[in-house]
């Protein structure tokens, strides 16, 4: 069937709003009588925190209320309830920044000042600055009540540890395999620490009603998640708590949970009716938001001659940070994906959340597959060169295909990553070597593969509203949150493709967890999947609805009326139609009666048998999974022999998208996440010494500019998803996965030295090539 | 101590009494309540906060208050004349130049002041007049392609 609006390259809903600088965020609202809060934060990686006095800051003419941790009764997170939203006196702060007072003042500058004059007496403890340290036996025990915290039934902490998370998969028998292999390969990689680095600082505010209605604007990708976390930390009903969520200034993950909404509420609470601000500076952007957690990776290989493999074995140790109530999911999500996009047989994974004195780690843009995945497809490479295959051949001979199996043992029923590998090769002309290039200058060219599933609850659902007004035009209510990935044009065009009008007639609303209907979170590239799957419910119900009413009206039966154009068309006598307005507040009879109206369509959606898998084996028994979004990355890189420096000339991405909703907006996406790769590969990592993080600010921590990009092309296949909405399935974070080692593999093959580590900085690439030379 | 500035905000005359250590980025949003002008850093580092101060792009939380005097100063909110968009943000509409909106504002304004200055700009001329922006949604390249469109497209007016 043709698709009118689906598929089709809408501007952008929110275009206008912004490109006027209209479009309102979290520190762009102004209330009256407002405050301003700052934050005292542990000046120690860890410690323990034995007096707080508040009384100096008290008296600081401007001050209006000081609170510390007494304030919160409860903990609180996502998958894992392992935080207060500050450290409490007797309890320890566990990484160097983590709040432990906070200020409520007539100005920013006043509430400032107001810190400076908290004393905090804190016993300095030992630290875990690293997370292979961090599992030893006499590490410092960060959570020493981790064994009480309330935790999702399927992450599984360790009591008297460190670990706050072991994932388990074991499919077949990966030491028989190893036996009979013809070759076997262990390699070790590191990934660091990165920040999200979204343009909008985090910024919240509370205010508190007479009638002890809470009311929070935050800057979340998540007002459900958000409303829920701060309910069970303050102990409030949700009917009492009211979660907004405005423009948000980009997320990438760091926006997903909860981060500085709970220290505005207890100050609201005290100032008695008066709003209460907080926006996070940009250093506080790199220490006090989420970082992505860093990561030691450890592959083992069994592979026959032909180059295939045959067996795996991972271990992947996660740099958790001083909370891991996200980052649990992170490293169930690495050791689920643990084989690549490849059919393996046998596999053999434990993958390890490990809590340090680190900042807190989270969800970012691809949820460990940026992270496993500059692993696996640097160790493909490596492979296929020891086996005499090309990077291209030894990808199409494991890759995963229709039919096949994934690490969890799933079988994939649709999988376009072939036809991706043949559309990047085509493009990057891999086949041919790079033209020369000038003096003191290699070219080589590059490939890597990824995917990604989401990695949600079970009951992660998804709900929508659909308002028709008199005039025939819409309101879309949904919680997807509009972070800038197109959410808000992309949900439009579903509903208009339903509901046969143009995308012009619909106004979508979202972000307001007392008007906006139940969304689990704006994560998980699950939006375009779950909410787009509710909104075409929602307005399927909607036009059941109204041809109740038209088959009344217009003397026909139901099943011969359809929505076309705006109107209700009888589909044998396409010249009996009557406006859908007609049907916006019901129908009405010459008696003067009226039945049915105002036209609301609802839509629910909950992905069904999504079946957990197994505990002591990872091992799949349905379908774990909603889908998994598979494709591969080219590149072309130019190393200069003389500086070290890396420039990237070219980056091809070619996605099976399953379907594309809107062209335009999906390569946007892919153009940002090949940056945003290029960005982690070549240039980014938070220093962190003793716990401190050194580069906190933009001039220390370099993301890439316009002069970094190279040329970029943005290709999708389409085998569509059987249960997404027109077949499609999410790709906002998948697009980023192959980047970072698809430009690590192009390095290798320029100058034969392969890191194990990113970022791949120019004095990387420099000291490697004088260590080159001087062994020659 | 308070120090009297007149300057003009999109062609209106403003005077006020501002402290001497506050900055124009404070003054555009927080005293004119022009929130179009974004802070991503405070430190001069993302350009966010670009505006257009006689004619050049600058950093207004770079600018101390009193240093307005007798400026000329657009903002995001002055580029739309009479309801009609400029043809910059037309263009960044048409080629989705942006997603989360936080930088636009910033971009707009280092591309309007550049096409002010160079109606003919070459690529690497485009990117160093916005190097100093930094965006994480985009990878940019429709940002550059706005920009080049936009020339083209006022270059053909002139015509």
């Amino acid at each position: 069937m043709e698709l009118e609006y689906v598929g089709k390259s809408y501007d952008r809903k929110d275009a206008m709003m912004k490109v006027t600088g209209t479009a309102e965020y979290v520190d762009d609202l102004r209330f009256a009588r407002m405050l301003y809060a700052a934050c005292v934060r542990s000046p120690y990686a860890h410690a323990r925190i034995l007096s707080i006095d508040t009384s100096e800051a008290m008296k600081l003419p401007g001050v209006k209320c000081v609170i510390t941790g007494d304030e919160y009764p409860n903990r609180a997170g996502l998958y894992l309830e392992d935080r207060y939203f500050m450290a409490k006196v007797g309890d320890t702060a566990k990484y160097m920044g983590e709040a432990v007072a906070a200020v409520a003042a007539e100005t920013p500058e006043i509430a400032r000042q107001a810190c400076d004059l908290v004393k905090v007496e804190y016993e300095e403890l030992p630290a875990v600055t690293n997370a292979i340290d961090g599992m030893k036996p006499d590490a410092p025990i960060i959570h020493p009540d981790l064994h009480t915290y309330k935790v999702a039934p399927i992450f599984y902490p360790e009591k008297g540890t460190n670990i706050s998370h072991h994932y388990i998969l074991r499919k077949g028998d990966a030491e028989k395999a190893f036996a009979e292999a013809d070759y076997i390969f262990e390699n070790q990689f590191y990934i660091p620490h990165v920040q999200h680095v979204p343009l909008e600082p985090h910024a919240a505010i509370a205010k508190y009603e007479a009638n002890g209605k809470l009311t929070v604007w935050a800057s979340c990708q998540s007002p459900y998640a958000v409303r829920q976390a701060l309910s069970v930390a303050f102990a409030i009903p949700l009917n009492k708590i009211r979660v907004i969520a405005p423009t948000v200034g980009g997320g990438f993950g760091s926006k997903a949970g909860t981060t500085l909404e709970g220290i505005v509420i207890p100050l609201a609470k005290h100032c008695q009716g008066r709003p209460v601000k907080l926006v996070y500076t940009r250093e506080d952007e790199f220490v006090n938001a989420y970082v992505r957690q860093g990561m030691h990776a450890k592959i083992k290989a069994g592979v026959r001659k032909d180059g295939k493999i045959t067996a795996l074995h991972n271990e992947f140790i996660w740099d958790g940070g001083a909370y891991t109530e996200y980052g649990v999911n992170i490293t169930k999500a690495g050791g689920w994906a643990s084989a690549g996009p490849y059919d393996i047989d046998n596999v053999w994974t434990d993958s390890y959340c490990v809590y340090t004195n680190h900042p807190v780690g989270g969800p970012y843009r691809g949820f460990g597959m940026c992270e496993i995945h500059f692993a696996i497809e640097q160790n493909m490479d490596i492979i296929a060169e020891k086996v005499g295959l090309t990077p291209v051949e030894i990808r199409r001979l494991n890759g995963i295909r229709p039919g096949g199996f994934t690490g969890m043992g799933e079988k994939m029923e649709v999988a376009g990553l072939l036809d991706c590998i043949d559309v990047v090769v085509k493009e990057m002309e891999y086949d041919k070597p790079s033209a020369p290039a000038g003096p003191h200058k290699i070219r080589a060219k590059g490939i890597a593969a990824g995917w990604k599933s989401p990695s949600m609850p079970s009951n992660a659902g998804s709900s929508a509203i659909l308002r028709m007004n008199e005039d025939g035009t819409f309101f879309l209510l949904s919680s997807a949150q509009e972070i800038g990935q197109g959410a808000s044009t992309v949900l439009v065009q579903i509903a208009a493709e339903v509901l046969s009008v143009s995308p012009d007639t619909i106004t979508f609303c979202a972000g307001d967890t007392d008007y906006t209907p139940y969304e689990w979170q704006t994560v998980a590239s699950r939006t375009t999947y779950c909410a787009g799957n509710a909104v075409k419910l929602a307005a399927e119900n909607l036009i059941d609805k109204v041809l109740d009413l038209a088959q009344i009206k217009m003397g026909a039966v139901k099943r011969d009326l359809e929505f076309r154009d705006g109107f209700v068309v009888h589909k044998l006598y396409p010249e009996r139609k009557l406006p859908i307005s007609d049907f916006a507040l019901g129908v009405s009879f010459d008696d003067g009666s009226g039945y049915g109206g105002p036209a609301i369509g609802v839509g629910s959606f909950t992905l069904e048998n999504n079946i957990k898998t197994d505990k002591n084996t990872g091992v799949a028994k349905h379908h774990p999974a909603a889908f998994w979004t598979m494709g591969m990355n080219g590149c072309e890189v130019e190393i200069d022999t003389d500086t070290g420096a890396c420039k990237v000339l070219k980056m091809v991405s070619c996605f099976d998208a399953g379907k594309v909703i809107n062209p335009t907006l999906f390569a946007a996406q892919s153009e940002g996440a090949m940056v945003q790769a290029l960005g982690t590969a070549l240039l980014e990592e938070l220093k962190l010494k003793n716990g401190k993080v050194l580069n906190k600010s933009f001039m220390d921590y370099k993301i890439p500019t316009a002069d970094d990009i190279p040329e970029l092309v943005a290709k999708y296949v389409e085998h569509a998803e059987p249960t997404g909405p027109y077949g499609a399935r999410g790709v906002g974070e998948p697009l980023m996965v192959p980047g970072a080692p698809c430009i690590a593999n192009a390095i290798y093959n320029a100058i034969g030295v392969r890191f194990y580590k990113m970022p791949i900085t120019s004095e990387d690439i420099l000291k490697a090539l004088k260590e080159k030379e001087m062994r020659l | 101590m308070k120090n009297k500035v007149n300057f003009f905000i999109n062609e209106e005359p403003v005077e006020l009494y501002v402290d001497a250590n506050r900055t124009m980025l404070n003054i555009i949003r927080d005293d004119l309540c022009l929130i179009g002008t974004k802070e991503g850093c405070g430190a001069g580092e993302c350009g966010a906060c670009t505006i257009i101060a006689d004619g050049k792009p600058l950093n207004a939380c770079l600018v101390l208050a009193p240093e307005l005097d007798g400026m000329h100063i657009t903002t995001v909110e002055g580029l739309a004349k009479d309801g009609e968009l400029s043809e910059l943000q037309k263009q960044f509409i048409k080629h989705s130049a942006l997603q989360c909106g936080f930088c636009t504002p910033g971009f707009l304004m280092s591309g309007t002041a550049l096409l002010q200055e160079n109606p003919n700009p070459s690529r690497e001329e485009i990117k160093t007049a916005i190097v100093g922006n930094l965006c994480r949604c985009t990878g940019y390249v429709r940002i550059i392609e706005a920009i080049e469109e936009t020339a083209e497209v006022l270059r053909g007016g002139g015509q």
